[in-house]
């Protein structure tokens, strides 16, 4: 990942999408570095919430550096819960057959500024990583993955997916996905999707019909929607419990 | 029940219903048929709400409450039920979180106790036991991977569930093998006939007015009614299709 040692501008591709002011005043970041010795196993769970909806709230980030060595496993799911510019960014290094999944959701209302940021280098031979994004952004605000899997020379059966998906609920929200793949090795399994959308009217309709009072439908409708980036999280259901709040406070600026 | 005075619809700007006037009174069992594109789901999806489709004109009367200006689950909570030709598949959401929620908002919203967990679960496997439907089912998505024989008797264990008063049933026959027809149409009688309730089937053919006797039948083409009768009238219409009635 890019220099830490001096404030980037926004040429910069890493931090294209911060906003000027904020980068002088998150500048330095410190790195935070964990290390999964070989054959070792672990999981972290980020709840990241910039508050002050009102829109002036300090700017937060944090810079992740993971070290997975031979065999080691890693599950790290993200919750980015608001703020002014939130931004959450891992660089992940992976040794041989190690394994690292990365579930994060992004919940963003008003003129939210979120953002998750991964670069994840498989190092050596037979690693695996997953990554599940799932954003919602309404307001104004914006939701962005910048996410790159580098595949080293000589990582042969290296097997690398991202699956990006933002959900807009209105159309001043922002969604930007840019899921990246570097590729130097043979015999390399990568894949990447990708896809902005709205909740389905047809889906909110039919509930409706049933009884269901639109920000309650969609407000269900979401929950399944970032569900599959939380399944990894050891306390998955304390992880819901706030997602659903945040995004019932959102929903209800949205209606 | 329902009274639908000169209703009149757009869908995309298209003038769909025209003029269309029909009374349904409780206890009344009424079958609409008429060929493809009549307006039959126009029909459904007006009375339901659903976004698009645009009243131009007319009344409708539900129970005494002007339903035209209730949002769609307020419809639903004042006793409407939809039964859709095409059930949408709602991933992520499992049938029992779905109509536990429906169940409850409707019950919030005319001041009655939510049931529980237990409760509803006990109630929901008794509706469908009743349209034979695996209780399994109920705990996936809602109507993701079902075949369409399942997604309408699915449909009909919504119905049994919601318990409402007047039940628009659009082609719930459609995509049905001669069993699943019997299971539904015996569902929809031990559900729904009842003296303080009503039925609105649309339906194409004759064959689920077999298990479901209408008390009257109704041809709707071009947007309107155009014919209305008592039993016999379906016989008529599947013999002589509908040129010579329309
Ligand atoms: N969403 C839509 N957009 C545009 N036209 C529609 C839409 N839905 C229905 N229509 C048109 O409305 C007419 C009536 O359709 P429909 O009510 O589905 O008929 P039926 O159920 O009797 O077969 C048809 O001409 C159909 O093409
Ligand atoms: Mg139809």
């Amino acid at each position: 990942m890019s220099d830490l040692a001096t404030i980037p501008t926004s040429k910069s591709e890493d931090w294209r999408y911060a906003p000027a002011n904020a980068l002088a005043q998150i500048w330095p970041i410190a790195v935070e570095e964990i290390h999964v010795a070989a054959g070792g196993s672990d999981a972290l769970t980020l709840v990241q919430d910039g508050g002050d909806r009102s829109g002036g709230g300090e700017p937060i980030a944090r810079q992740i550096l993971l070290v997975l060595e031979d065999h080691a496993e890693f599950d790290l799911t993200i919750l980015n819960l608001g703020g002014t510019y939130s931004r959450i960014a891992v660089e992940a290094r992976l040794g041989k057959a190690s394994r690292l999944f990365i579930g994060g959701v992004q919940l963003a209302g008003a003129n939210d500024k979120l953002e998750i940021a991964t670069e994840v280098t498989h190092a050596e031979p037979d690693a695996t990583s997953r990554q599940i994004i799932r954003s919602v952004a309404g307001g104004t605000a914006s939701a962005t993955y910048l996410g790159k899997v580098r595949v080293e020379r000589g990582a042969d059966g290296s097997d690398g997916a991202q699956s990006v998906r933002a959900m807009l609920l209105s159309p001043t929200a922002t969604a930007n996905a840019r899921p990246e793949l570097e590729i130097y090795a043979d015999d390399v399994k990568c894949a990447h999707g990708c896809a902005v959308g709205e909740l389905d009217a047809m889906g909110l309709f039919y509930l409706a019909s049933r009884g269901i009072a639109p920000r309650q439908a969609k407000a269900l409708m979401l929950q399944a929607f970032i569900a599959e980036a939380l399944k990894g999280a050891a306390d998955a259901d304390n992880l819901h419990a706030q997602a659903q709040d945040r995004l019932s406070r959102l929903l209800e600026g949205e209606l | 029940m329902l009274q639908i005075h000169n209703l009149s619809a757009t869908v995309a700007d298209k003038p769909i219903l025209k003029g269309l006037s029909l009374t349904i009174n409780a206890g009344e069992i009424h079958a609409i048929m008429g060929p493809n594109g009549a307006g039959k789901s126009t029909l459904g999806y007006t009375l339901g709400g659903r976004p698009g489709y645009e009243v131009t004109g007319g009344e409708v009367s539900f129970n005494g409450q002007d339903l035209l200006a209730l949002a769609p689950h307020e419809r639903a909570a004042a006793g409407l039920f939809l039964g859709f030709q095409y059930p949408v598949e709602i991933p992520g959401v499992s049938f029992v979180q779905f109509l536990r929620e429906a169940l409850n908002s409707q019950r919030r919203s005319r001041d009655e106790a939510p049931l529980s967990g237990g409760e509803f679960l006990k109630l929901a496997r008794e509706k469908a036991a009743l349209l034979k439907l695996d209780m399994e089912m109920l705990k996936r998505p809602v109507n993701v991977g079902f075949s369409g024989g399942e997604k309408k008797r699915a449909e009909m264990v919504q119905m049994g569930i919601l318990d409402p008063k007047l039940a628009i049933l659009d082609e719930t026959d459609s995509g049905l093998d001669i069993d699943a027809l019997r299971i539904c149409g015996e569902g929809i009688n031990s559900i729904m006939r009842k003296p303080d309730k009503a039925v609105l089937l649309i339906t194409h053919y004759q064959r689920l007015l077999d298990y479901v006797r209408p008390d009257f039948v109704h041809v709707l083409a071009g947007g309107r009614i155009v014919r209305s009768g008592g039993p016999e009238l379906a016989v008529q219409l599947e013999h002589h299709g509908y040129e010579d009635v329309a």
